[in-house]
């Protein structure tokens, strides 16, 4: 029953997001006001069936009800309750109900929330948006519905793959997918704006708060899915360049630029064209990362792992909705007018070099990650990994921290460079030192890349926190702390991963129990290897006392079996220390009772998801502040009218 | 000039979409062939990995005729699936060598115990040295090595009954 | 996301079934005593792409394929080869395929062009914003 009342749910939602779109369209056409009226609780609706057909999904999941295809395939009732719950996503058609289930609730939001735009844009916002639900609503009845049955229900499920058994699953992909979903909002907001043709100012400042909410989010993702797969893969890498990682950060870069132009264009009406263009791209790489990833057609090594039918529904909605808009792009903006010109020395050239070095870090992204794909079609095939964006990809953000650094420190519309000179001496002196510092005691030590790394860590990260010097701290707006938490925070991060990849300790051996292992100043002592039960799986754990002089700690590296499906995972043991961490991974059995192990003493490392933890902080400060300025100036308003 | 550019992201985006849809319509096979076909068997010498064949060098497989060059382990399931179809290929007379990957001697005696024995010489390659060599990917993969030592043809994955043909095809043009 | 990519490896991979039993070569998982030489099979292990999972470069995959590579990576380095020299053997072998750093092959030049080409474009675009114009 709740399978068929979930599928109604889904089929009713599409049906209202169909209406929705015709009210809107006919109601800006027409100019009926009674239709317009009837936009935003058809939304609200919407989203409210939406949300129950995800919530009878999760139910299903829960109470293990194996009758439902998608639970008999991804669940098993053995499983914590956690991982029923949050097995639910962690498939592709729960997955796709999630998405949908957020894009309906962000479009309720919209009409509920949503006061700053002006109604005829709000109205082609909306249905926009309905247009955009609508087509996944069709993938999801046509190609991937959730609630199929299945006619014998199978004794039990066959379990959720063990990589995926994490609290990790219950948080990353969630937070993704709304990061995902809220640029659809932004996507919604331009397509909206090109055809009322109102690009300016006030329309800005309501983009602003969704496009900042959606990036908080997607920092929020992507950093939960670096520290997962650190810690689950088992070899301590937090960013490999694969082409689903770099399908996540694709929207994060274009988020990440329309985050700024969208600020140019509230503050000075400038990039209007441009601004609208990133918002579009934004989202057309949430989509692009969902076709990669869901048609698997640069990461799947056996064909049958994908589905082409499904690809190609993604690959049509893409194809209709970026296309559309590109072409809308293209018939309207020539009748928005270019905003102001403005000076090299200012803040809002500096916002320009921002989107220029994101926009272009976002093309060799896209390049690397497609590639492989353009040689194919002529019989070559190659690899483009790490080494390749590295190189690349490295200066350019270190270019970028710096525009980040100076950026804030610049006046609005006109500066004079001798006094910018002044303001950035402190971090340029800093950056001096480190330099001479580093030369002296890390020379030849390190790589070039992690050696620019930690100066510019160093030098921008005292240069973010500058906005601050000689301001009353507490009378400072709450969007500048966010705005320099935020770059702190990437400063911050840099520094992780430059120590990361400048002074990691790497020690492989292979040990019994009884033996003691020194790495890194630190003492390990291999215990015993002992046998341990969990929910549904069985490990080996091997028990060892690590010290670095002081008293010892009792870590348990494990290498654990599943039973379903059958799967072995290493469970690395991390030891978090303020300077760093020690990440300890037990291998197989060698030969005489001696067991592999994985020792790596990464200094600093937690900076990484500290300053990504700290940028979301910022974000949400930001929006915290914007928000509350604007409920602020209502209340005044509405005092002053009394 | 703002005319083109403007149109720019939309052709740039018909691009991206035509690579997509040929991404998604030409069927992607992910396997990896080996460069060396068409040249010479690189040289090796390998220990024998069963208790009544010989080992296995590389001069040994350039002998003036057509030979079967298969890789297998015992511990791999598709390779006693492909077995039968070995034996059919021997008993239409032809030369099978054989490198067992990764394998110890007791393990591979009793897989041929098991699944019949098409082999002439097998050496055991324990570390996967020369299967890396011959630009192997895994286990099973058949090469036909022509009558002047040189790789004619590599297949990968395990040899299926109406494969066998194929195979006597490639050997009969090795000549 | 790269767990989900290891999903469908361990869903639909019938090699990763059955491994081996036999225990890792000598120098699949044992460092080279001397750093520096150490720290040149390390730099190559990770642009080398592991045929059997291939998302995931040698250094860091439990294939014992990998594991085999490894072992043969580090004895040539101990043997006094040069890096670059064992990446054009294995590419020799495998292909371009084999490199995740992309190799001098025109084919590749491209995508060696793009940033730079990307730039100019940019700053094209920008200068026409920015440039000459004093208004304000």
């Amino acid at each position: 029953m709740i399978a068929e009342a979930g599928l109604a749910a889904l089929w009713l939602a599409a049906a209202l997001a169909l209406l929705q779109l015709f009210l809107a369209f006919s109601g800006t056409k027409g100019g009926k006001d009674e239709l317009l009226g009837a936009v935003r609780p058809t939304a609200v609706a919407q989203g409210l069936l939406t949300a129950f057909a995800f919530g009878a999904l999760i139910t299903l999941f829960l109470r293990s009800d194996m009758s439902v295809l998608l639970v008999a395939t991804n669940s098993h009732s053995m499983k914590p309750w956690l991982y029923k719950f949050a097995g639910t996503w962690g498939n592709h058609e729960g997955s796709m109900l999630l998405w949908v289930t957020v894009m309906g609730v962000a479009g309720a939001a919209v009409a509920l929330f949503e006061r700053a735009l002006d109604r005829a844009t709000h109205m082609a916002t909306l249905g926009a948006q309905a247009a955009i639900s609508l087509g996944f609503y069709a993938f999801l009845l046509f190609s991937s519905n959730p609630f199929a049955r299945i006619d014998p229900p199978p004794p039990d499920g066959q379990g959720l793959n063990p990589l995926l058994q994490d609290p990790g699953l219950a948080f990353h992909p969630p937070t993704l997918y709304l990061g995902y979903v809220g640029l659809s909002v932004a996507f919604s907001f331009a397509v909206g704006a090109l055809l009322t043709r109102r690009v300016d100012a006030a329309f800005a400042r309501a983009m602003r708060p969704w496009v900042l909410a959606a990036w908080v989010l997607l920092t929020l993702g992507i950093t939960a899915g670096s520290y997962w797969a650190y810690y689950e893969l088992g070899w301590g890498g937090w960013w490999f360049w694969d082409p689903v990682e770099n399908a996540s950060l694709m929207p994060w870069l274009a988020a990440t630029a329309l985050l700024h132009s969208v600020t140019v264009l509230a503050t000075r009406d400038s990039l209007r064209a441009w601004t609208i263009m990133l918002a579009v791209v934004a989202f057309s790489m949430s989509m692009v990362g969902t076709f990669l990833v869901r048609s698997g057609i640069l990461t799947s090594v056996h064909a049958f792992a994908v589905d082409p039918e499904r690809g190609s529904f993604i690959l049509a909605l893409l194809a209709l909705y970026i296309g559309g808009a590109l072409a809308l792009f293209g018939w309207r903006i020539g009748s928005v007018k270019e905003g102001a010109l403005f000076q090299l020395a200012s803040r809002e050239s500096m916002l320009v070099v921002n989107n220029l070095l994101l926009s272009v870090i976002l093309g060799i992204v896209l390049i690397g990650t497609l590639y492989p794909l353009m040689t194919e079609a002529f019989g070559h095939k190659v690899s483009v990994g790490a080494p390749y964006f590295d190189r690349v990809a490295g200066p350019l953000a270190l270019a970028l921290m710096v525009a980040m650094a100076v950026g804030p420190l610049m006046r609005w519309r006109r500066d004079e460079l001798r006094l910018v000179g002044r303001r950035v001496a402190l971090p340029v002196l800093i950056a001096v030192l480190l330099v001479v510092a580093m030369s002296v005691f890390a020379a030849g030590r390190i790589g070039l890349l992690p050696f620019l790394g930690l100066v510019v860590a160093g030098s921008v990260g005292v240069a973010s926190l500058l906005p601050l010097w000689r301001r009353k701290l507490w009378r400072t707006p709450l969007f500048t702390w966010g705005m320099v938490i935020a770059h702190l925070g990437c400063a911050v991060s840099l520094a992780g991963m430059a120590s990361d990849s400048a002074f990691t300790t790497e020690k492989l051996i292979a040990a019994r129990p009884g033996d003691t292992i020194r790495t890194a100043g630190w003492t390990l002592r291999f215990v015993s290897i002992t046998p341990v039960a969990g929910d549904n799986w069985t490990a080996l754990q091997a028990d060892m006392q690590v010290d670095r002089g002081g008293a010892p700690v009792l870590i348990h590296p494990q290498s654990r079996f599943f039973a379903s499906p059958p799967t072995t995972t290493t469970e690395a043991a991390l030891l978090t220390r303020w300077n760093g961490q020690l990440y300890v991974v037990l291998g197989e059995e060698v030969e005489g009772g001696r067991w592999q192990l994985r020792v790596w003493w990464k200094p600093f490392v937690t900076l990484i998801w500290l300053g990504g933890g700290l940028i979301a902080l910022g974000g949400a400060l930001a929006l915290i502040g914007r928000e509350k300025r604007g409920w602020i100036g209502k209340w005044r308003a509405r005092r002053a009218e009394v | 000039m703002r005319g083109w550019l403007i149109w720019t992201p939309f052709v740039l985006f018909l691009a991206f979409v035509g690579l997509f849809a040929s991404g998604l319509f030409k069927p992607d096979d992910h396997v990896i062939h080996s460069r060396l076909v068409g040249q010479n068997l690189p040289a090796f010498a390998l220990p024998p990995a069963a208790s009544d064949r010989p080992g296995l060098t590389s001069a040994q497989v350039a002998t003036g005729k057509p030979r079967l060059l298969n890789i297998f382990a015992s511990w791999c399931v598709p390779c006693a699936a492909e077995a039968p179809q070995l034996m059919a290929l021997r008993q239409a007379g032809v030369e099978i060598d054989a490198i067992a990957i990764r394998d110890a001697r007791p393990d591979v005696d009793r897989f041929l115990a098991r699944y019949g024995n098409p082999y002439a010489r097998i050496g055991l390659d324990a570390r996967s040295a020369v299967q890396i060599a011959l630009g192997s990917s895994g286990v099973p993969e058949s090469f036909v090595i022509d009558s002047k030592g040189r790789i004619a043809y590599q297949h990968i994955g395990d040899i299926r009954a109406d494969d066998v043909p194929m195979i006597l095809d490639r050997l009969k043009a090795a000549q | 996301m790269r767990l989900l990519i290891a999903l469908l490896l361990l869903a639909f991979s019938p090699s990763l079934a059955a491994q081996s039993a036999l225990p890792p070569a000598p120098w699949a998982n044992r460092q080279i005593p001397d750093a520096a030489k150490e720290a040149k099979a390390k730099a190559l292990m990770e642009t080398i792409r592991c045929l059997t999972c291939q998302s995931q470069s040698i250094a860091d995959s439990n294939a014992s394929m990998a594991g085999d590579m490894r072992s043969q990576i580090r004895e040539r380095i101990i043997a006094g080869e040069q890096p670059e020299a064992i990446r054009d053997w294995l590419v020799q072998r495998y292909g371009d395929w084999v490199s995740y750093e992309p190799t001098a092959a025109p084919i590749l030049w491209p995508l060696w062009a793009a940033p730079l080409l990307l730039l100019a474009v940019g700053l094209f675009l920008v200068r026409r914003r920015i440039g000459g114009r004093k208004r304000s």
